[in-house]
């Protein structure tokens, strides 16, 4: 008797606080925005990243957002993807006003969270503004189309594949695309400026 | 002959299991046909590739995907009614000739294959019977046949009936879906619709000049760009051409799709 008292006592607190947080989302005090039929957001695709944390596409609605896609393991052209993100980023002032980064693997079989978070330390990637994520090989192949991203899986386990950036707004639309590679391309800071944070 | 009490009862677990099968199959007359695995000279090939590609065995609908069975599906998946789909599923055209969201316009028929759906319906259609989109080397390996040899490619009359077809005009209104099997049992790969692969993404190639000066030039990772070994089989390569061409919310009065899915019941 005593325990199973001690046990609700114990639990009673944590059970407010979940209750109070709910009532305090944003999705319980009001309805969300419809979003827009021409947001890449429409499609559903869940995540894990570098970090092992779980997410869904969507959860970067709010905010506006750079992606593109790579694979962990590519030596020549996905670096210098990295390189344009990080031109870009840097840019782009005050800190508030910088798009958020998500990086999507083309390889799920190789690209799991530790070949991830290995990419993200060798790169000097903050995990607190840039998500490495993956998903499977049918989510992979449905946000590239959603993103015109082309790509092809070789016999030997490397991917040809297209090279773009592209800028989300806060809805999910297309704002911007960049396929300069290495350095901030001019034209798509601009754009990305002009995007409200 | 008699009756003993244990056939009886066989006969009526036969009879539930029946019933329960039709209940559960509401596609009960779509079939699908049994393509066993082979090898594949592809038109479309990677200077990193080392040999034919290897192609597991699947099963393939042995038809395309038919006015009737879209609207049956969009009937029962609202989300896919035309002015339902979200633009970034499907483009303005999507189902554009059908006279409302829910029903064929007069002249058109339920047998005739269903067309001007986008890469994300056709997806959508064939998950939600337990299947998917063929790659482009399912389909391409299957095309090849003819109705009497699996590999009809190298065949002249096989490319002069392919290309006949594609001088033809594309205003007359489309035929029903059927007329003659290939040597695997599967109808309509050529002569009567384009059709989307799941990986209509994936091939690489500009065959025409319309890609020049695109800005989003390709960036190849790694060997490999993709070649065309087979530059007379002009048959094979219009289709790449056109499927290259497309965004994955494009939808075109003569493009359509069918299904495949892992091999279970089919029986050659």
């Amino acid at each position: 008797m005593k325990s199973t008292f001690n046990l609700r006592f114990r639990l009673m607190p944590g059970l407010m606080a979940t209750a109070l947080l709910l009532l305090l989302s944003p999705a319980w005090s009001a309805p969300a925005k419809t979003l827009p039929a021409n947001s890449v957001y429409q499609l559903s695709v869940p995540f894990t990243d570098q970090e092992g944390r779980a997410s869904t596409l969507a959860d970067w609605r709010g905010k506006p957002v750079m992606i593109t896609m790579f694979y962990s393991s590519c030596q020549f052209v996905c670096p210098r993807i990295v390189e344009a993100l990080k031109k870009t980023e840097a840019s782009l002032s005050p800190q508030t006003a910088k798009p958020t980064i998500l990086m999507v693997s083309f390889d799920p079989i190789r690209d799991d969270t530790a070949a991830l978070k290995a990419m993200a330390d060798e790169r000097h990637i903050d995990s607190k503004r840039w998500t490495l994520a993956r998903t499977d090989a049918r989510n992979v192949r449905k946000l590239a189309a959603m993103l015109g991203i082309q790509y092809r899986e070789l016999p030997s386990g490397e991917f040809n594949h297209s090279s773009v950036i592209i800028l989300l707004d806060a809805e999910g639309r297309v704002a911007g695309k960049t396929s300069m590679l290495g350095e901030a391309d001019p034209a798509f800071v601009k754009l990305a400026r002009q995007l409200k944070p | 002959m008699f009756v003993s009490s244990g056939s009886v009862r066989h006969a009526a677990w036969m009879m539930l299991l029946i019933g329960t099968m039709q209940a559960l199959s509401t596609h009960a007359a779509v079939e699908y046909v049994a393509i066993p695995p082979g090898k594949l000279a592809s038109v479309l090939a990677s200077d990193a590739d080392t040999g034919p590609a290897v192609i597991p065995a699947f099963a393939m609908r042995a038809m395309p995907v038919t006015n009737g069975e879209y609207l049956a599906f969009v009937k029962s998946h609202r989300e896919w009614q035309r002015g339902k789909a979200p633009s970034s599923f499907a483009d303005g055209t999507y189902l554009h000739s059908w006279r409302s969201s829910l029903a064929l316009n007069v002249g058109m028929s339920a047998d005739q294959p269903v067309t001007n759906v986008s890469w994300f319906a056709a997806e959508a259609f064939c998950e939600n019977e337990g299947a998917r989109l063929p790659t482009w080397l399912e389909w391409e390996h299957v095309a090849a046949a003819d109705e009497k040899v699996f590999d009809a490619r190298s065949n002249p009359a096989w490319r002069a009936r392919i290309l006949s077809w594609y001088s033809q005009t594309s205003s007359a209104p489309l035929a029903p879906v059927g007329g003659e099997a290939n040597a695997y049992g599967v109808r309509n790969m050529h002569g009567l619709v384009w059709e989307w692969v799941d990986d209509f993404n994936a091939l690489l190639v500009s065959v025409d000049s319309r890609n020049q000066g695109d800005p989003d030039k390709l960036q190849f990772c790694g060997a490999g760009a993709i070649s065309l070994k087979d530059r007379d089989n002009y048959a094979v390569l219009m289709r790449i051409a056109l499927l290259s061409s497309l965004s994955a919310t494009s939808t075109t009065n003569n493009l359509g799709f069918r299904c495949v899915r892992p091999m279970t019941a089919e029986k050659k």
